[in-house]
């Protein structure tokens, strides 16, 4: 294994979906169960079966809007106010009214959901306003349940196929993808009608604080290489400088979670055991509070369960050392951290763009559709905000769902056998050579530049040197990277695509002259929000030149009004007696 | 300029008195995310080739036999 062999294999169908972690096999599912005689091909870079953020399972639903305990129009209202406004909200409305149902859904496939001694799901508030968070018992089943569907529905699956850049058509409309297989550096050229991109965040842009390249909160195969073929194909991305950062264990690698200990009562403490946020639901504000306690005297921060009962600390600990994360029962006993004694240290993550937990992510309208005819995309990578698992689940299904009646109004478009050639050298480039500097060398100078220009609070001058370190880095990576076979080249390209968002994350950030969303886009330089000028989208994209462009758009008028006194629910997230 | 190795401590380990891959078993390397399993040409057994885990544990948790360990990687125990 890992030897390079080169070839080239080609197959066409109707549906690509690229992504098998968790929008992915949802948009695949869809589309099949609508129409069974269509053909829908399921790409992975690793296997489906264990892939994506949900490789384990998860401890609960972040996001669902069940009848009952919340309304669609609420949730809509939660998450623009969350977002400092700037929300397309008919695809976050759209979401609200459909998740009900994907969660029956998901329930039919044998994921059990927690119920109250009544049978009614048993639903914890988090956020500020509604009551959302949905524990899942057996989550570490999710995985196991969907890949079970996705076998009965004869869905095709590519795995270890890493998806390398799109094919576009000379009419601009999508035409289908090139990937490389990760073991052999084997070829695929991908014909199809429509491809739905569910790559997931961009998780290692940023280096986690131990150093470990992929001790990264994202799972780190999720390295943004949908960002970057989005870009490469023409599409928008819109508020990539509204990056993810997350509260963290320190120096491990997951929540620790306030979303699983907060309903049971534990909280976010400062070194004195005393509470200083409001709401640990995690948007930019609170991470703000967050970096700005970890930086004051009262720093660091903790999650603070010890002041519970026994049996309580018990429950908590089987959630977090069984399910999702469950690496973090044995990192806790390596440190001989109890919960019933000391407090747990907690840190913010590395950054990454995300639109599953923030709102940096390819740009889509309400049908999933990005600006590109043909391409789609649903899940971390898209731009409906706050979409967590549910949101990829939810929007994985419309992608699916609309993509399938859209493939039937077209033919293929036409495909490049230039671009197709040029492509395969430039995936090739690093194996040709016999000496150079390896793709985990390019990778750790690339995001160690990150962190220590793009990380906020933000300075201009900062992010101006970021740009000029990454071009040197880039030519580096374009004429010295060496590739010994097939394993590193996989993480050459992936290398590539971590370069392209370093170079996004600060063309996004020097452009929006406010600050925004918190800590996500704290500029130090600008460190006032400015609704007047920049109450509005901003939209990257690759301009006909080939050059890195980007503009403002205006986010659509509201379908559910915000009164003015509930504009700042979310600005007042220190707790006031400590102010 | 010449590659060096640069030794590392990596954190999966295999029990090799319990791993069937002499036997055909990958489920492991089959599994794995990141890639980063392989089966040894010299030992026909199960190992970690490169350091590159996300310490999720679908390894450790789908192999049939309980050989395999997930530890946490040195640089943040
Ligand atoms: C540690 C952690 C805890 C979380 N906890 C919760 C929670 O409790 N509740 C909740 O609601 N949400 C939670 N989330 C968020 C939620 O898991 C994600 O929002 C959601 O799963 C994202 O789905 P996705 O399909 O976009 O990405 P993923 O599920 O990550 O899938 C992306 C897939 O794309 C593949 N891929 C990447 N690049 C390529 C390529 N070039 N070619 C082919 N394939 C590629 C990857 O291998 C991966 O399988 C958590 C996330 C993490 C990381
Ligand atoms: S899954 Fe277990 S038995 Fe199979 S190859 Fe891996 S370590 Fe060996
Ligand atoms: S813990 Fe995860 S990343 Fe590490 S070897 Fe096992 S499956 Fe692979």
């Amino acid at each position: 294994m890992d030897e390079i062999t080169e070839g080239t294999s080609q197959v066409d169908c109707d549906i690509l979906v690229i992504g098998g972690g968790t929008a992915g096999p949802m948009a695949a599912y869809r589309a099949k169960k609508k129409n069974p005689n269509a053909k829908v091909i399921l790409l992975e870079k690793a296997n489906v079966k264990r892939s994506g953020a949900i490789s384990m399972g998860m401890d609960g639903l972040n996001n669902a809007v069940i009848p009952g305990h919340s309304t669609p129009e609420q949730y809509v209202k939660e998450i623009t106010v969350a977002n400092d406004g700037i929300v397309d909200q008919a695809a976050v409305y759209k979401y609200a009214q459909n998740c009900y149902e994907i969660i029956q859904e998901l329930d039919g496939f044998g994921i059990r959901f927690q119920k109250d001694e009544n049978g009614d799901f048993d639903v914890k508030k988090v956020h500020h306003i509604g009551t959302y968070v949905l524990p899942m018992p057996n989550g570490d089943t999710v995985k196991k349940a969907l890949y079970r569907q996705l076998k009965r529905a004869r869905l095709l699956i590519s795995n270890r196929y890493m998806a390398t850049r799109l094919l576009t058509g000379k009419d601009g409309r999508i035409a289908g993808a090139i990937a490389v297989n990760t073991r052999n550096a084997e070829f695929l050229v991908v014909r199809a009608k429509a491809v739905i991109l569910c790559m997931g965040a961009a998780g290692r842009l940023g280096l986690p604080t131990s150093g470990y390249l992929f001790g990264t909160y994202e799972n780190a195969a999720n390295s943004g290489d949908g960002y970057a073929m989005a870009y490469h194909a023409g599409a928008g991305l819109a508020n990539l400088e509204c990056f993810q950062i997350n509260p963290l264990i320190k120096d491990y690698n997951g929540p620790a979670c306030a979303y699983v200990a907060g309903p049971f009562g534990g909280y976010t403490a400062n070194n004195e055991g005393m509470r200083f946020i409001e709401c640990d639901y995690w948007s930019g504000q609170m991470m703000q509070e967050f970096y700005n306690e970890l930086q004051s005297g009262k720093g660091p921060v903790f999650l603070k369960l010890n002041h519970l009962a026994d049996e309580t600390i018990g429950e908590i600990e089987t959630i977090l050392h069984e399910v999702e994360r469950p690496t973090r029962g044995r990192f806790q006993v390596n440190r001989n951290n109890d919960y019933r004694h000391g407090m747990i240290e907690m840190h913010i993550s590395e950054i990454g763009f995300c639109s599953g937990h923030s709102a940096s992510g390819v740009y889509v309208d309400d049908n999933a559709c990005t600006t590109v005819q043909g391409l789609y995309a649903a899940g971390d990578m898209a731009s409906v905000p706050h979409n967590y698992m549910l949101g990829a689940f939810t929007n994985g299904a419309v992608a699916g769902e609309h993509a399938i009646d859209y493939v039937n109004e077209v033919d293929f478009a036409d495909i490049d056998e230039d671009f197709i050639a040029a492509e395969k050298e430039r995936v090739l480039a690093p194996t040709k050579r016999d000496d150079g500097i390896p793709p985990n060398q390019v990778e750790y100078k690339t995001r160690r530049l990150v962190n220590d220009y793009l990380q906020p609070p933000k300075v201009t001058r900062k992010m101006q040197l970021a740009q000029d370190r990454f071009a040197e880095t880039r030519a580096v990576m374009e004429n010295e990277m060496v590739a010994r076979n097939a394993h590193e080249l996989m993480r050459s390209l992936e290398v590539s695509s971590i370069l392209d968002c370093a170079d996004m994350a600060a063309f996004a950030s020097l452009f929006r002259t406010e600050s925004r969303w918190g800590l996500y886009h704290n500029r130090a330089d600008f460190p006032e929000r400015d609704n007047e000028n920049w109450f509005c989208h901003s939209i990257l994209s690759k301009d006909d030149a080939g050059q890195m462009t980007i503009k403002k758009k205006d986010v659509d008028p509201y379908i559910i009004p915000i009164e003015d006194e509930e504009k700042d629910a979310y600005d007042k997230q220190r707790i006031k007696a400590q102010a | 300029m010449p590659l060096a190795q640069q030794p590392s401590s990596v954190p999966v380990v295999v029990d090799e008195g319990k791993c069937i891959a002499d036997k055909g078993c990958t489920v492991c390397v089959d599994v794995c995310p990141l890639d980063v399993l392989r089966i040894s040409d010299a030992t026909g057994k199960a190992f970690m080739k490169y350091d590159e885990c996300w310490y999720c544990m679908p390894c450790e948790a789908d192999c049939p036999t309980g050989a395999v360990t997930v530890n946490i990687p040195f640089l943040l125990r």
